[in-house]
């Protein structure tokens, strides 16, 4: 039922406390402003262990999907993991794009660019959005299962086609780049410290959730089935039997 | 070859049922007209935007139609327990598939010669480069009409469908909206060598989704 041990969640889950509130003093205090930049580059420790984040679950959903659909391997266990880490994807990759967007503003001077990678976050997003409608359809699980493992590979197989179409079009466009690449050549060691630890604390964060959805997950299926069978059981017990419950008032107004 | 017969079988039912319903001649073929009218409305055709910006136009106009015909493709299966009958035809998945999206190719490639016609003589674009423009054209529709039917399949029978397939297909065709709208700029602006390389990837994008529609299409219609 549980992905992890709930003892291993809880320490997973202090762990990601920890290292949040560290990454917070980090970023916030101990690392030392950007030299062109200033303080808006310190949104760099966020965004880029969330896109990190993203390409990880959206990663860890393909996998578990694969999975699935290998007669092999299949088992519910895929389906709920996939769902979940594709839910956690969702979420951080809308932090990388508002994150994104509230770093580009003072940086250059626009909310959005037509970068290739923006871009193809973009489509990132809304193809996952998509997926997590379909999972949202009410179907019996192993239908619901194979329709978005299926779903899910697709997506997986199109996203490196969107970067390189969309890259190609920004190279022949020759358009003047304003991504300056903030992890070139010299970055300071107190500044790339913070950014591991970033990382890190939001790996913690993403495996700990992910624990947490998938039980969710699980919980809800278990829900079901037994509503499922307590409403069965009434309907067989109450076969035959026509006057209704005492308690049932009719008529309305007081 | 016993799949492409098999596939012609299947595709010619669809393309007969949409002789006989006219709902392609009638509906969606008009529909894809009003939104080229009415992209003149939005986009002024006196300040020269709507013929730069005939290609998008063009395109876009053919993926909202293409939702249409691939939501007809597969409501046509919805009645009389068509699908059930698809089920047990005894015909090989990979042929259903080919067929399915065979249809939607040939109603498609009818939209866009009345929209190129109309490109042509409403916004007065001039079609050059005649090659790539028709290879791209090729290659995207069969692109879109892949992943169309692979996602047509997928949310057959639901409840939500009319809502759901947009949602799904429209950013895993981006990179074909993307690279058939370059492909006709580079074509219609005469520089004919730019257009090669999104041919190539349009034709990539096809091949590989008509790939994944021939394996999944079994599964997935055992499922709806």
């Amino acid at each position: 039922m549980t992905l992890l041990n709930p003892r291993i969640s809880r320490v997973l889950g202090v762990a990601a406390l920890l290292s949040l509130i560290a990454l917070a003093v980090f970023g916030l205090f101990v690392a030392p402003p950007d030299a062109v930049q200033s303080d808006a580059q310190r949104l760099m420790y966020l965004h880029v262990p969330s896109a990190w984040i993203a390409y990880l679950a959206f990663g860890v959903t393909a996998l578990s999907s694969a999975l699935y659909l290998w007669r092999r391997t299949r088992s519910p266990v895929w389906d709920r993991l996939a769902g979940a880490s594709a839910e956690l994807g969702v979420l951080f990759t809308a932090m990388t794009l508002i994150m994104g967007s509230l770093w580009g503003r003072p940086v250059w001077g626009v909310w959005w660019a037509w970068d290739a990678r923006l871009v193809t976050t973009a489509v990132l997003f809304f193809l996952y959005v998509g997926y997590l409608a379909l999972r949202r359809v009410p179907a019996p699980l192993e239908t619901r299962a194979k329709r978005c493992a299926i779903a899910a590979l697709v997506a997986f197989v199109d996203v490196p086609i969107v970067h390189f179409s969309v890259d190609w079009w920004q190279t022949l466009h020759q358009q003047a780049t304003v991504f300056t690449p903030t992890l070139d050549a010299h970055i300071h060691g107190v500044m790339a410290l913070t950014l591991w630890l970033g990382v890190l604390a939001f790996t913690l964060l993403y495996v700990y959730l992910l624990d947490k959805r998938y039980r969710l997950e699980a919980l809800e299926e278990d829900l079901e089935a037994k509503e499922l069978a307590k409403a069965i059981e009434e309907r067989v017990q109450g076969a035959g039997i026509t006057a209704p419950p005492e308690h049932v008032e009719v008529g309305v107004g007081q | 070859m016993n799949l492409l017969r098999e596939a012609a079988l299947v595709a010619g039912k669809d393309l007969r049922i949409e002789v006989r319903s006219r709902v392609t001649v009638q509906q969606i073929l008009p529909f894809g007209l009003v939104v080229l009218l009415l992209f003149a409305f939005a986009l002024d055709p006196h300040s020269g935007t709507l013929s730069k910006a005939a290609p998008g136009v063009f395109w876009i106009t053919v993926l909202f139609a293409a939702l249409l015909a691939i939501g007809r493709s597969f409501s046509i299966e919805a009645e009389n327990g068509a699908r059930d009958g698809l089920r047990l035809s005894g015909l090989d998945s990979a042929a259903l598939f080919l067929g399915k999206a065979g249809a939607v190719v040939i109603e498609l490639a009818a939209l866009e010669a009345l929209l190129a016609a109309g490109v042509v003589l409403l916004f007065n674009v001039g079609l050059g480069g005649a090659l790539p423009l028709a290879l791209a054209t090729v290659a995207a529709t069969v692109g879109v009409a892949a992943t169309g039917t692979l996602y047509g399949v997928l949310a057959a029978g639901l409840r939500v469908r009319e809502t759901l397939l947009p949602v799904l297909l429209l950013p895993v065709v981006a990179p074909v909206l993307l690279g058939a709208t370059r492909a006709w700029e580079a074509a219609i602006s005469g520089a004919s060598s730019d257009a090669w390389p999104w041919v190539a990837l349009l034709g990539i994008f096809a091949v590989l989704f008509t790939g994944i529609g021939m394996l999944a299409f079994g599964p997935l219609l055992e499922e709806s």
